[in-house]
């Protein structure tokens, strides 16, 4: 369960930023594509500050505070309008909203700009469902979908809550259940990389889960994750494992058009 | 099935590579720790009480190592007016030469041992061994880990790792006269009569401590066997040991820590037994020990208790439910750890206790998904914790602040230079465009093999037009 404080939500904005995340900008930029065109037929206007990278969360959570500063004063400065921030990545977001004011905490003007950008950042799904409001018919065919959400998501942007309500509303996506639903994928950034047999262990048993549940295709509202089920999915042990249907998966942004939209693209 | 350990491997990785292997192992663990989170679940129906609960908890035990100096003071005071010896330990070694001076003053040939994690920590067995004497396990798990010549594999079940079967082996191999039977109430039962005996013949009972109380000098000790009580009354002498932090200042925090620490660990109520020690047998009183020894060991604690953020380490109620919900442990189970404590609360513990040489794996594998925050009884912030170990292992080690003893001990040149180029790219706009730009241009030309990534999964490909390069006129913002 999550116990920190119930947040208030503006109205629907006319302008809202997009951080776009590292991850999506490099690897998979239809999800980018896919949320402004969600966004803009909701009438918001949608701005990517061209000069934005990273929110720096690699090197804080590998303990290197000092150069996830660096990063992350480097995004301080591209959001001057008072706007919302919507976020495409429930643990990029959580970065900014929750641990940006502890990496500034020790420099108070600062750490004052960390939590005044705090409280402008959203969460895509939770900005569709808590500011926008979203609400569009099912266009596509019935299909069968798992849900899966980043655990610095899930803990610290309620992300689940907000991506079942999007997943729910949609008349012909039956959402299953995966055993162990709230378990890690086994990504944790670069502890894939560092304990590669553990974290692969984690994402099979995650693919495993999703398969038995009965879904082909998942659904996240994070990247990170994303790229390491696929991955463990598509990866050299997968195909040894004969007979099994192939997943297949999206960023929830484009799930959501390409299910909604008038003329399907 | 066999009972014979595997060769322990020299090193984390290649020892969870191997637990991973181990597809019944791992499959029995799974089992067991979705046993205890259901259980556990079941006992918190109602998520305001659990949250204004843990609030609480987590204040009983800041309160506590706020004062602890005080209390440690006040406890002494107490327990020695009760007429407990109290007596402190720095190091394994100096709790262990106190352990072997009270055995050697009563001439002891035999100890019965309930539950303790201190007891693993300072490898007591082996201390009285070494002396030639018998140190014996009496809690059943604790007892079948002894009787294989392991250790403990978690810290509230300690044979988690054991299938049934396996037990049956290893009781059929080291028992005489016993055949192979794997009914779980048979073998408690065989295990139970070979103990009964010892206990009526130790000269020294030996226990842990859950919570020693400073205002009454009372030592609190919860447990499901029985055996602890046996262990603290049935002996002419009893010895208690723990760390310096598991005191409280009040008798009322302990019935509020009790009424998370059963419901957190094991998914009970409350525990079968529950001992309130507070001194040996008083003239005209029919039983109880003759002496009752307290040792208190640091161990590292105030290594912990010296800096305001990793002193949350110290909270620890040793629930263990941070292990029954870390998807780590569930993979690996806790010998991979290679440490007495395991599992999240091993990872930020270890440290202090044995430096990042034997520790620092096990702060880096961790994915830091928070599961076991979620569930700490008392709110420690354990994946904050971990980062904050993170950064303290490799912080240059001439730097002014060095919060621990071996700050900078994981510090390495390259690895911090490649953060620096790292925050040189990402920080420096012109920079990442350039970068990612190239990333993208010639992404299909990325290696097929990507290091530890491709081990278990297909490659990444970067997109071959990065979002920006993809963006509508309109929406971009220069
Ligand atoms: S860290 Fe928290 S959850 Fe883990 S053993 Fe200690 S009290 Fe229990």
């Amino acid at each position: 369960m999550n116990d920190h404080k119930q947040r208030e939500y503006p109205a629907k904005p006319a302008d809202v930023y997009l951080f776009g995340t590292c991850l999506v900008d490099q690897f998979v930029p239809a999800a980018g594509l896919d949320a402004i065109r969600l966004l803009e037929r909701e009438g918001i206007r949608v701005h990517f500050p061209m000069q934005q990278a990273c929110c720096g969360q690699p090197a804080y959570t590998s303990g290197f505070p000092e150069e996830a500063r660096a990063v992350a004063l480097r995004q301080f400065d591209l959001f001057p309008q008072p706007w919302p921030i919507v976020v495409l990545s429930g643990s990029c977001a959580g970065m900014m909203r929750q641990h940006y004011p502890t990496l500034f905490a020790h420099d108070a003007p600062r750490l004052s700009q960390a939590q005044a950008l705090a409280e402008r950042i959203f969460e895509f799904t939770e900005f569709l469902v808590q500011v926008v409001g979203f609400s569009r018919p099912d266009r596509a065919g019935p299909t069968t979908v798992a849900l899966h959400t980043s655990c610095s998501a899930r803990r610290e942007m309620d992300v689940h809550v907000t991506g079942h309500t999007l997943l729910g509303a949609l008349e012909h996506v039956q959402v299953v259940k995966h055993g162990h639903e709230e378990e890690c994928c086994g990504f944790g950034g670069l502890f894939s990389l560092r304990h590669p047999d553990i974290s692969g262990a984690i994402a099979n048993d995650k693919v495993q889960e999703i398969r038995k549940a009965g879904a082909q295709h998942v659904v996240s509202a994070d990247c990170g994750c994303l790229l390491n089920i696929l991955g463990r999915a598509t990866g050299p042990e997968a195909s040894s494992s004969a007979g099994e249907a192939s997943l297949t998966g999206e960023h929830i942004a484009s799930f959501l058009w390409h299910r909604t939209a008038e003329v399907n693209v | 099935m066999s009972t014979v350990s595997r060769t322990v491997a020299p090193d984390f990785s290649e020892r969870s590579r191997q637990a991973i292997g181990d597809e019944a192992q791992r499959t029995g663990i799974r089992g067991a720790m979705d046993f205890l989170q259901s259980k556990r679940k079941a006992q918190f129906p109602d998520p305001q009480e659990l949250s204004d609960l843990r609030d609480l908890g987590a204040a009983i035990r800041r309160y506590a190592l706020a004062n602890l100096p005080e209390l440690l003071q006040q406890l002494e005071a107490r327990l020695t007016a009760n007429g407990v010896q109290v007596h402190w330990a720095e190091t394994p070694e100096q709790a262990n030469a106190l352990m072997l001076e009270i055995a050697a003053r009563h001439q002891a040939r035999l100890m019965v041992k309930g539950k303790s994690m201190v007891s693993e920590e300072v490898e007591l067995n082996h201390a009285m061994q070494a002396a030639g004497i018998e140190a014996l396990e009496t809690d059943m798990g604790e007892y079948i880990v002894q009787l294989a010549g392991e250790k403990p594999s978690h810290i509230i079940m300690p044979a988690i790792h054991k299938t049934k079967q396996q037990i049956a082996t290893l009781f059929t191999e080291k028992l005489p006269g016993v055949s192979y039977n794997d009914n779980v109430d048979v073998l408690i039962q065989i295990g139970r009569e070979v103990l009964r005996k010892k206990f009526a013949a130790a000269d020294i009972g030996l226990s842990g401590v859950n919570f020693a109380v400073a205002e009454t000098g009372t030592l609190y000790l919860v447990e499901n066997e029985g055996n602890g009580r046996m262990c603290t009354t049935v002996p002419r002498v009893h010895v208690a040991i723990t760390g310096i932090e598991k005191v409280v200042a009040k008798l009322e925090h302990v019935a509020l820590l009790n009424s998370l620490l059963p419901r957190s660990a094991t998914g009970q109520a409350v525990e079968t037994y529950q001992n309130f020690i507070n001194g040996p047998r008083k003239p005209g009183e029919l039983d109880g020990p003759e002496e009752v020894h307290l040792i208190l060991l640091d161990n590292g604690r105030t290594q912990a208790y010296a800096d305001p953020q990793l002193r949350a380490t110290l909270q620890c109620i040793r629930c263990g439910a941070c292990m029954n919900h870390c998807p780590v442990y569930a993979r690996i189970g806790g010998h991979a750890y290679g440490t007495t404590y395991p599992g999240p609360i091993g990872a930020i513990l270890s440290p202090h206790l044995l430096g990042f040489g034997a520790a620092y794996p096990l702060v880096t594998a961790s994915t830091l998904c928070g599961a076991c925050a979620d569930v700490c009884p008392v709110r420690i912030p354990i994946p904050d914790l971990l980062i904050r170990l993170r950064n303290e292992a490799q912080a240059n080690p001439q730097a002014a602040r060095k919060a621990l003893r071996d700050s900078g001990a994981k510090h390495h040149l390259l690895l911090t230079l490649v953060w620096r180029i790292w925050a040189l790219l990402y920080g420096r706009p012109r920079f990442y465009r350039w970068f990612s730009w190239c990333a993208s241009r010639f992404g299909a030309l990325a290696p097929r093999h990507q290091g530890a990534w491709t081990h278990t999964r297909a490659p990444l490909i970067p997109a071959p037009r990065r979002l920006r390069d993809l963006l509508p006129q309109q929406n971009r913002l220069d």
